[in-house]
């Protein structure tokens, strides 16, 4: 690769700056910023953009995976999916889980940073462990939390059982399945709103700390009236982050309860996406869903973005 | 995962804090004490109390785990739960990595986040040199075109995606995983910011010097930018590591599949009979990235925040 200078002709070697001239398009610039671009630029269009484009174009024709023969039926697959009997259980589902583990992972999460956020002995190691199950593969979590759940010899009815309570079982009632799953995904996800809410604890602006001690402010005035506001933005980016990524879970699903029990006992829309395409050969059936979601997912973007704006 | 584009909160890697609501995990507050009277004992027992149900809440289920790998059968069926394995059964992993070629997926998830990484980094690295500090007609309009890959969820490109690369006869082989995922918007984003973040001066004084544009990036700027430049490494290794569906898609057998799919094929063989084989392979799945996390935790928790928390 050649080295090009960043060169303004009309730098003189004097100190004096030069008057601002509209910059001319340099030939050579452009040409190394298209050689450092472009295969990056290329890899999303190709992989990102176009399957984007083509599975909305695709979701109006009925075709299966693994054929190229392909019939269209214009907006059927849409109707079929808003009129089918088990959409409104996997429509509930995934507005449980999602909401659920919104919820429950920014409570816990914003606890535990207040609660590491003071001077303990042994702090730096919990944060740590707090942490770490948020890098640890949601497939392993998954696999390892069946037996943790296990209602006949797992962790859950051991501990369960020494408070003299029987074990749910988690894997043949839909309700405690959802539960099982919510609860894991929380399990693994609080490290990271944990990590998020203690960098904005740190980060914030601490000057008026000093006028609640003046004033006696009590612990849990100054919390609500003076840090949570503080930690709004970080509040609403998280909301929206975790939202979007509880949304998209598939690796917990599948190694866990795979939809069921009972068909649909945990059928998230993402799980129904994979079933429709991959196991009933009905990709457009399939791809529609995925465009359904994907809407929402504009949707729930174009909002934050917007918020964001206000903010700043 | 969302972004917001405005500066992160940094100090750039010269040392000098540019901001002062640094977010650094590690560094204590400065807190001014309390009155004691009214935060005494009591406050600090409960906070240990806390502390103490928060180490058991994770410790627990992780401890559970990895005895449990290490467990005969009976063992494994027993009630009340045991907390230690008796007898040990180290064959658990003899089995797993023999039977279950587990050093096949081992070897796989090395090679295929490797190469992801290598890849991701270094295009994420050079296109956000590109954005930050060369002129050239669009820039804004591509800048946005790379960020807003983020916002695409992967369920709408994998059927798409599985068509072409199925078609390119590229199921069951690296580059079907790979070529696809190798595209990079969150670490472009994150090196754009941090390169705006330099002192102007630098890039100044390298350009007086003639100092050529590309040897700027590995003279200069890059030195600058270790801290943010391991950060958004350790971030792509995790993620990739972690890869779940996509590779699940793609790859049939143990030749290509990476750990998570090895697990889940291990899982449905041994069904829901034996344990301990599957809780080996569970933490033979976890502990390399375990290992490089507690190695490194810094800069992942600076990578992750770094998009997050307003500077």
């Amino acid at each position: 690769m050649t080295s090009s200078t960043i060169s303004d002709p009309a730098a003189g070697a004097d100190q004096a700056t030069p008057p601002r001239r509209k910059p001319r398009t340099n030939w050579r610039e452009v040409g190394l910023a298209a050689a450092l671009i472009l295969p990056n630029l290329i890899l999303l269009i190709v992989f990102t953009y176009r399957p984007l484009i083509e599975n909305i174009r695709l979701s109006f024709f009925h075709w299966n995976i693994s054929s190229t023969r392909r019939r269209f039926i214009g907006l059927d697959n849409y109707v079929e999916w808003f009129t089918a009997s088990t959409t409104p259980t996997i429509v509930f589902n995934t507005v449980v889980f999602t909401v659920a583990a919104v919820a429950g992972s920014m409570i816990i999460g914003l606890a535990l940073a207040l609660l590491l956020d003071q001077k303990l002995l042994g702090r730096g190691a919990v944060r740590s462990l707090v942490f770490a199950p948020y890098v640890i593969a949601g497939a392993a979590i998954g696999v390892a939390f069946q037996f943790v759940f296990d209602p006949g010899f797992g962790l859950v009815q051991d501990l369960l059982g020494k408070i003299g309570l029987d074990s749910p079982n988690f894997y043949q009632v839909p309700g405690w399945a959802l539960f099982m799953l919510t609860v894991t995904y929380i399990w693994k996800n609080v490290g990271y709103t944990f990590v998020i809410y203690l960098a904005a604890l740190q980060g914030r602006r601490k000057d008026l700390d000093e006028a609640a001690e003046i004033d006696g402010t009590s612990r849990w005035r100054h919390l609500t009236r003076v840090v949570l506001p503080q930690l709004r933005p970080t509040t609403f980016f998280l909301s929206v982050t975790v939202l979007l990524s509880s949304f998209q879970v598939f690796d917990l699903i599948n190694v866990m309860t795979q939809g069921g029990p009972l068909g649909t006992g945990t059928m998230t829309m993402i799980f129904q996406v994979y079933e429709e395409t991959f196991n009933n050969s009905r990709a457009g059936y399939g791809a529609a869903i995925a465009t359904i979601m994907f809407t929402v997912v504009l949707i729930i973007t174009v909002i934050q973005v917007r918020v964001q704006d206000r903010q700043d | 995962m969302t972004a917001r584009i405005d500066t992160p909160p940094a100090r750039d890697d010269a040392g000098n804090v540019r901001k002062p609501e640094e977010a650094a995990v590690a560094t204590p507050v400065r807190r001014h004490p309390r009155d004691p009277n009214e935060s005494g004992a009591l406050a600090k027992v409960f906070g240990y109390g806390a502390l103490l149900l928060t180490v058991a809440m994770i410790a627990v289920p992780l401890y559970f785990i990895v005895i449990t790998s290490f467990k005969t059968h009976p063992d494994i069926y027993s009630d009340p739960i045991t907390w230690w394995p008796n007898p040990w059964a180290p064959e658990n992993y003899s089995y797993v990595t023999e039977t279950m070629r587990f050093g096949l997926y081992l070897r796989n998830s090395v090679i295929i986040t490797t190469i992801l990484t290598v890849v991701q980094v270094t295009l994420g690295v050079l296109s956000a040199y590109a954005f930050a500090f060369l002129r050239f007609p669009g820039r804004n309009i591509l800048f946005i075109v790379v960020i807003a890959a983020l916002m695409v969820p992967n369920q709408i490109t994998i059927i798409t995606n599985y068509t072409l690369v199925a078609g390119l006869g590229w199921r069951n082989t690296f580059q079907g995983i790979i070529v696809p995922l190798a595209g990079v918007a969150f670490g472009a984003f994150l090196m754009r910011n941090h390169f705006l973040s330099l002192p102007k001066e630098i890039m100044e004084a390298a350009r007086l010097d003639g100092t050529g544009f590309v040897r700027t990036l590995f003279r200069v700027v890059l030195p600058m930018s270790w801290p943010t430049v391991a950060a958004f490494t350790l971030i792509t290794i995790v993620t990739e590591w972690n890869g779940y569906l996509w590779p699940f898609l793609i790859s049939d057998t143990a030749d290509v599949a990476p750990l998570p799919i090895g697990l889940t094929q291990l899982q449905q063989n041994e069904g829901l009979t034996n344990w301990g084989p599957v809780m080996a392979g569970t933490v033979i799945t976890t502990l390399p990235i375990l290992i490089v996390f507690l190695l490194l935790q810094k800069q992942m928790i600076k990578g992750l925040t770094a998009g997050a928390v307003k500077g």
